[in-house]
């Protein structure tokens, strides 16, 4: 029974005036949350960016003056879910792509050309140690080529059946098959080439040697049975896309290593941080790679058996992708963000 | 009550209106939880899709497409699942909705789809190494001892975030994130709007208002809230001993409790609006 001696407190006609705002703001955000941002009339749009200042000024007098817990633990959460509906907006998911591919990706490539590099350098100085070591002792070859993935391929094998493997096509059966696995698996031989550079690079160092010697390895078993060049066929087709993006996988892992070590004029987390963002961005370009890689690799190698087929379509993706990647040009056209998230940074 | 003590985890987020809504870091216990939400929705699903396409793969004869395509889902759920829902609005997977956080960019408002690859390339070697160390380390000879030595060193990756004060896991120092707890808002009542049976005949003294501070009140608060009948009369036979406050026989504990909450309430506000905040009891203001 309350009565009309009960004097109501400051806070609470504070509260009881604006609880109406509060609730229609939340109203709003569920909507915006669930995706529904179109079902809002005009009005509520233009009312939301409204509201969320009212309450955002509600709850800085509230911290000042009222001294009910529930009142500013109910107005942050409901700022915080606003602050991130109202400034984190994502622009739409087509605009997204369609920047990934004309500005976002290339431009990474650039900055991490010297990684990309570096990384080159260790896997081809992995394949020629390996292909060196093979030619003088085959036997080399068992403590590269891990067993599973030699298969028959190994040097106690014939000349005549390692000759076989780059042109049999295996019935063409099962292609999708091998063509999905292939993916996967390299992807995430990728990813976990990326991902190891948080170590101060050296694991992705590791990786891409061991790459470099298994590949060596293997050329060195096919050139001292003087099929050298079928072979090249057989690996460009798709390996000029498949090992290229693990070059760059490789590269992504050393730039973010470097930016982990030596950070520069940068703190150790903000550098971290900006390394990963274009570590991101190239690794995601990676993936898209390994899946033309893939399908090259299970369709394409399978279905063309003629070496210079093989070659020229190695050596046009290769180009593409060179092309793609480092043509010089001006991504200032799509500026505005890159620029700001750099700023930043600083 | 840990409301009060809970500002370890608060970190400041200031907006472009200059007000700092310190937003407050999730902690471990709900990560955990919406890690392992998040395993048994992939299980789920994995299992329920190769059913379905197994089933479908006997049913049409297309078995090769059927094969092809699970293991294209298997790779797409283990490596997409979350960057998926994280590049989502609510920058939340499923597991992660339900523990009430989210993924949000340190010091930005927007959280770039990049940062979410980043992070979630890097939960390759935070969890999926660890795992596959372990399920090799029963092995026996060289192969069990490096698969051991390897385990141990992928665990300084999964136990990271146990280590750092922000709880960032080595995929979140990489992007720039952390996980912030994003709590439903909910506007309780208003406590010195209660309901009291006999309010008149509650009326204190000022120095029976002056005996505790602002410390005290939002403890008071958190017993209201709470109504656990024992702890409620717990404090109201100490406040009123400490206050030397006469209960009469119909006087209800939490009547009383409510009534001296809004009469401290009322005080301690209109200090604040003269700009003395009286921190506890023992601050002489």
């Amino acid at each position: 029974m309350p009565s009309n001696l009960q004097l109501t407190l400051k806070s609470q006609r504070f509260r009881d005036e604006r609880k109406e705002d509060w609730r229609t703001l939340e109203r709003l955000l569920s909507q915006v949350e669930a995706g529904r941002t179109r079902q809002l009339s005009d009005a509520d749009m233009l009312r939301l960016p409204r509201l969320y200042r009212a309450t955002l000024s509600a709850l800085s007098v509230a911290r000042a003056t009222s001294l009910d817990q529930s009142v500013i633990a109910y107005l942050e959460s409901l700022t915080t879910r606003a602050y991130y509906a109202i400034y984190g907006s994502q622009i739409g998911l087509g605009k997204r792509i369609v920047k990934f591919f004309t500005r976002d990706w290339p431009e990474a490539m650039q900055t991490l050309s010297r990684d990309t590099i570096a990384s080159a350098v260790f896997l081809i100085l992995g394949t020629c140690v390996g292909y060196v070591l093979v030619m003088n002792n085959p036997d080399w070859y068992y403590s590269f080529v891990p067993q599973g993935l030699a298969g028959e391929r190994t040097p106690a094998a014939s000349t005549q059946s390692l000759r076989s493997v780059l042109y049999d096509n295996n019935g063409a059966d099962g292609l999708g098959i091998f063509a999905a696995f292939l993916f996967s698996h390299n992807s995430r031989v990728a990813i976990l080439c990326f991902a190891l550079g948080f170590a101060f690079c050296i694991p992705t160092i590791v990786l891409l040697l061991m790459t470099g010697l298994m590949l060596g390895g293997f050329m060195g078993l096919y050139a001292s049975r003087d099929l050298g060049f079928e072979l090249g066929g057989w690996l460009s087709i798709h390996g000029t896309t498949e090992i290229f993006a693990i070059i760059l996988a490789g590269a992504a892992g050393l730039f973010i290593g470097r930016a982990i070590a030596f950070p520069g004029e940068r703190s150790r987390i903000e550098s971290a941080s900006y390394a990963g963002q274009i570590g991101g961005l190239a690794m995601a370009g990676v993936i898209i790679m390994l899946f033309f890689a893939g399908l090259l690799e299970g369709y394409g190698r399978q279905l063309i058996n003629v070496d210079w087929l093989r070659y020229a379509i190695g050596l046009g993706m290769l180009s593409i992708w060179l092309a793609y990647f480092y043509i010089p040009r001006d991504f200032s056209r799509f500026d505005i963000d890159m620029n700001t998230s750099k700023i930043s940074q600083k | 009550m840990n409301r009060n003590f809970s500002d370890i985890d608060r970190r400041s987020l200031v907006t472009p209106e200059g007000i700092d809504l310190r937003v407050k870091l999730a902690d471990i216990g709900a990560r955990i939880g919406a890690m392992t939400l998040d395993l048994l929705i992939i299980i789920a699903m994995f299992f329920a899709v190769v059913f379905a396409l197994i089933y479908l793969g006997i049913n049409t004869g297309a078995g090769e497409a059927a094969i092809a395509l699970m293991i294209l889902f298997a790779f797409f759920l283990r490596s997409f699942y979350f960057m998926f829902f994280e590049m989502g609005r609510r920058a939340a997977t499923p597991g992660k909705r339900i523990m009430k956080i989210r993924v949000a960019a340190r010091g930005k408002p927007r959280l770039s789809a990049n940062a979410v690859f980043a992070r979630n390339a890097l939960r390759e070697i935070e969890f999926f190494l660890p795992l596959g160390f372990l399920a090799s380390a029963g092995s026996a000879g060289v192969d069990g001892w490096m698969s051991a030595l390897g385990l141990i060193w992928s665990c300084i990756f999964l136990f990271f975030p146990l280590f750092n004060k922000d709880r960032l896991r080595a995929g979140d120092l990489i992007a720039g994130t952390w996980v912030v707890q994003t709590p439903r808002p909910i506007l309780a009542q208003d406590l010195a709007s209660a309901d009291i049976i006999g309010r008149d005949r509650f009326a204190f003294t000022p120095q029976q208002i002056e005996a505790y501070g602002v410390k005290e009140l939002h403890v008071l608060e958190d017993v209201l809230r709470a109504k656990d009948s024992e702890t409620l009369k717990d404090v109201a036979a100490r406040i009123r001993k400490k206050i030397g406050w006469v209960q009469s026989g119909a006087e209800a504990d939490i009547d009383f409790l409510s009534a001296y909450y809004g009469a401290l309430r009322g005080r301690l506000e209109t200090k604040l609006l003269l700009g003395v905040r009286r921190r506890d009891k023992f601050d002489k203001r």
